[in-house]
């Protein structure tokens, strides 16, 4: 068998936590430990050491990898077939792993266009709290066979498995990237992002930094010059790391040090009524907030606009970092953990407390 | 008919005392059971099997929907939801002892939000009327299953459907936002949120494509689009069909990524040309159908590199639509071509199999085999851009033996699917047709798996039993009839 190979050791370490009711801490690169609740395990499984692209077929538009294979080496390697992971998952380090990726469930800049991590996870395999390997979904575009596992995982924290190998749809690289830059007010910027996402247009992100709204077009080179002189605005530099900066959160607003909140809304909310500094991305679908505002405050208030919010960074993590669950959907969330992972060993309080 | 009936459990009141209780808060035209009323509700879009059901109701208030739930719920009492039942893998077949609950009533528009892109529908509302009414704003709902006129959404979301233009626009699951459901003990559940994710799990994934096993869907968000400024269809002739493949992957290794790229054989061809008179090219071994959507800048600039493409592959003619008008006609030869191949035979039996697409001429060619071994013709209509392959066998249920025939070829069309690496069905749903193919494609510990999250939603098994996922002992007895390669499947069952 393949060295990189380590599920059958890794069944057995999961297989033991199990029967004597242990708990198994799970990280990849180590790139998002900031991300979610502190687990109380000391035990940890890194998930590094199992990697390695398994498959790759760029006329499929598919990929396959370990859950260990770092996520820039699935880049470079799509980016030398004029492929991409359309979701621009942000890596926030060096080491950032596939597993981390889909188990955060994060996407960057161009999700509102494209789709997120969970809608290019075509498969994964993976061992559930019982040290059972269960393979769901595959490579292949369309499968409605059984229920839709593979998705499940995303964002899922570790919480319902150890990912060892998943499968994503690709896409090609847009053959010309342009953005083009427009002083705003906070109000008029989210008008205009709605006004244009109406419209038939190359728009893969747009982002409002809290003077300028950023609008990036991707496709063909007539499509995007026809767009751009569409849109008006100031060309920015191709030269510029915006985007990069901004998926990776190294703008300046995102190097403060202060708590971070997140609040997903549906694009058209209006301005959050909480104090403080923001910044827009996902075309006024992802609401990036530095408050002092109270946790139940910014909970309530993401909930009454009809989204969520999360604690993204720099936060107390001892309380709840994701939108606490209310009754049924609870009930459902413990449920669900226990159907996988009966004996709550795995990345246990890594979500929710109490699970 | 073969279907095999698993041991539901035995309802705690008598047919007569479930109606009685029923018109405690049901009006009584809401409640069926004669055999006469009830004789619509035999069967779906899969009317190979039917089944008269036991009791319907066709409530029109969600409280009483609850109510119907917190009744079924307390005496044991199964449900199977039904939409507008046009789907094609019986995944809404009524079952004795079971009550079959239809949500078609519930066909109202709650709300279009233009500015969020989005609208709230109930569950009854047709597919074809989101984007009718979404229009009047230059928006659209992306997904176009072919039965879109009368499919409705509450069954799209249960069945995660498709469409012609999923390989750019994605199945159902990719452009819902939230669902509303009530779960078999009657409480309401909200999965999604109105935002691009929801708060927690992402339960909203695994209810779509659950077939009704997870809950009754009572509200649904969909994500509109706005209406691309240019759509061009054209249409490629090829003299052989893994030529027509070629020009597929070609097309994608381009860096072209069509809104619809869709492949039908020769049968399927002179089928949809004698039933619609489009002017398709009967004596093509295949056709390809690929549009392409966008702004008219990229439109443009694309159709001329996919007309080089489709030549350089070896297509014998290549037509681009001139006008909206030529371009629906292309497509309305596509999207009838069920109806139309069910014209060549009194039966036809439509498979869904989905696979890698380098795998197109092995598995065109292993059918070809297959046909000439059970001798039932067979036409073949492909989703060609997401390899999702609709092979039509056509055949006789009057003459005896024919049906068996017929779904043993289908069988061997769907194992060989999950031989080349892909999956059983791609968009129709396993419901009761493909559950015996279920066993092949999923080991014993992913079917445990697969049973432990439907107890997370319902415990006691009362919401679509017997479909979708196999029981073991189904499993074992499926098994015990193909051995492949000399080895039992789920070797661990005990045998009955």
């Amino acid at each position: 068998m393949d060295s990189a190979d380590l599920g059958l050791l890794w069944q057995e370490r999961v297989r033991e936590h199990h029967s004597r009711h242990l708990p198994l801490h799970i990280e990849g690169g180590h790139s998002k430990a900031f991300y979610g609740l502190n687990t109380t395990a000391t035990t940890v499984l890194n998930t590094q050491a199992h990697c390695g692209i398994l498959n790759y077929e760029p006329s499929e538009l598919v990929i396959t990898a370990r859950a260990g294979t770092p996520l820039s080496e699935i880049e470079s390697t799509l980016a030398a077939q004029q492929q991409m992971l359309a979701f621009e998952p942000p890596h926030f380090a060096a080491t950032a792993t596939l597993g981390g990726c889909i188990a955060t469930g994060l996407s960057g800049p161009r999700r509102p266009y494209t789709g997120s991590v969970r809608d290019f996870v075509l498969g994964a395999t993976v061992i559930n709290g019982k040290g059972e390997r269960l393979h769901f979904g595959g490579e292949v575009m369309k499968n409605v066979a059984g229920y839709d596992v593979a998705r499940l995982l995303c964002g899922s924290m570790g919480t319902l498995g150890v990912i060892l190998d998943a499968s994503l749809k690709v896409l090609p690289l847009p053959e010309v990237e342009q953005t083009q830059v427009f002083e705003l007010t906070s109000a008029a910027a989210l008008t205009k992002m709605q006004m244009l996402a109406q419209q038939s247009l190359p728009l893969s992100a747009s982002c409002y930094t809290g003077q300028q709204l950023y609008l990036r077009l991707s496709g063909t080179a007539r499509a995007v010059e026809h767009a751009q002189q569409h849109l008006g605005g100031e060309k920015l530099p191709h030269t510029s790391p915006f985007w990069q900066k901004l998926k990776e959160q190294t703008l300046a607003f995102f190097t403060t040090g202060q708590p971070l909140w997140r609040i997903a809304v549906p694009p058209a909310a209006p301005d959050l009524p909480i104090n403080g500094t923001q910044l827009i991305d996902w075309g006024g679908a992802q609401r990036w907030l530095h408050t002092d505002a109270s946790a139940d405050m910014i909970f309530n208030t993401a909930q009454r606009s009809g989204g969520h919010a999360t604690l993204f960074r720099h936060g107390q993590r001892d309380a709840d970092v994701f939108q606490p669950l209310q009754g049924k959907l609870k009930e459902l969330h413990i449920n669900t953990k226990l159907a996988f992972d009966p004996n709550g060993i795995l990345n246990r309080g890594r979500m929710y407390s109490y699970y | 008919m073969s279907l095999y009936i698993e041991k539901l459990p035995t309802p705690g009141l008598t047919r007569e005392e479930f109606v009685r209780a029923l018109h405690n808060f049901l009006p009584v035209e809401s409640v069926l059971c004669d055999p006469a009323s009830l004789r619509p509700y035999e069967c779906d879009g899969l009317s190979a099997y039917r089944e008269l059901p036991w009791v319907v109701a066709i409530p029109d208030q969600l409280e009483h929907v609850q109510a119907i739930l917190k009744l079924c719920h307390a005496h044991q009492i199964p449900v199977i939801a039904r939409g507008a039942g046009t789907g094609l893998s019986g995944g809404a077949l009524p079952r004795d002892n079971c009550l079959l609950l239809s949500m078609a009533k519930f066909n109202q528009i709650i709300a279009i939000d233009p500015a969020n892109r989005s609208a709230r529908v109930q569950p009854g509302v047709r597919n074809l009327a989101i984007s009718e009414a979404a229009g009047a704003y230059g928006l659209y709902y992306a997904p176009d299953p072919s039965s879109q006129i009368a499919c409705s959404i509450g069954g799209n979301v249960a069945e995660n459907s498709g469409g012609v233009h999923c390989l750019k626009y994605g199945l159902t699951v990719h452009n819902v936002l939230q669902v509303q459901l009530l779960t078999i003990d009657g409480e309401f559940v909200t999965l999604g949120s109105q935002a691009l994710d929801g708060p927690g799990l992402d339960l909203l994934a695994v209810c779509n494509g659950s077939e009704g096993l997870l809950g009754i869907i009572t509200e649904v968000t969909v994500k509109l689009l706005p209406k691309p400024e240019r759509a061009q269809v054209m249409l490629a002739a090829f003299d052989d069909i893994t030529k027509a493949g070629a020009a597929v992957g070609n097309i994608i290794a381009a860096g072209i990524i069509p809104a619809g790229l869709e492949m039908m054989d020769n049968l399927a061809i002179r089928a949809a040309e004698a039933f619609v008179h489009v002017g398709y090219p009967i004596d093509a071994a295949a056709i390809l159908l690929c549009e392409l959507d966008g702004t008219n800048a990229e439109v443009s600039e694309q159709l001329l590199r996919v007309h080089n493409l489709l030549l350089t592959a070896g297509a014998t003619q290549v037509r681009t639509a001139k006008d909206d008008h030529e371009r629906l006609q292309l497509w309305k030869g596509r999207k009838s071509a069920f109806p139309a191949v069910g014209r060549l035979a009194p039966d036809y039996y439509c498979m869904d199999g989905t696979i890698p697409r380098k795998e197109l001429p092995t598995v065109l060619r292993t059918i070809a085999e297959l046909s000439q071994q059970y001798q039932l013709p067979v036409a073949n209509v492909f989703h060609a851009g997401d390899g999702n392959l609709h092979p039509l066998i056509l055949f006789d249920a009057n003459k005896p033996g024919e049906l068996r025939k017929a779904e043993e070829f289908g069988a061997a069309i769907l194992e060989l699917c999950v031989k080349v690496g892909g999956t059983i069905t791609g968009e129709h749903g396993v419901g009761i047709e493909k559950i015996n193919q279920m066993c092949v494609q999923f080991a014993t510990a992913e079917l445990q798996q697969f049973h432990a999250l439907k107890s997370a939603f319902d415990p006691a098994g009362l919401l679509n039993p017997g479909k979708a996922i196999p029981t073991l002992q189904r499993c074992a007895e499926h098994g015990a009839m193909h051995v492949h390669h000399g080895k039992l499947a789920h070797p661990e069952l005990e045998r009955f």
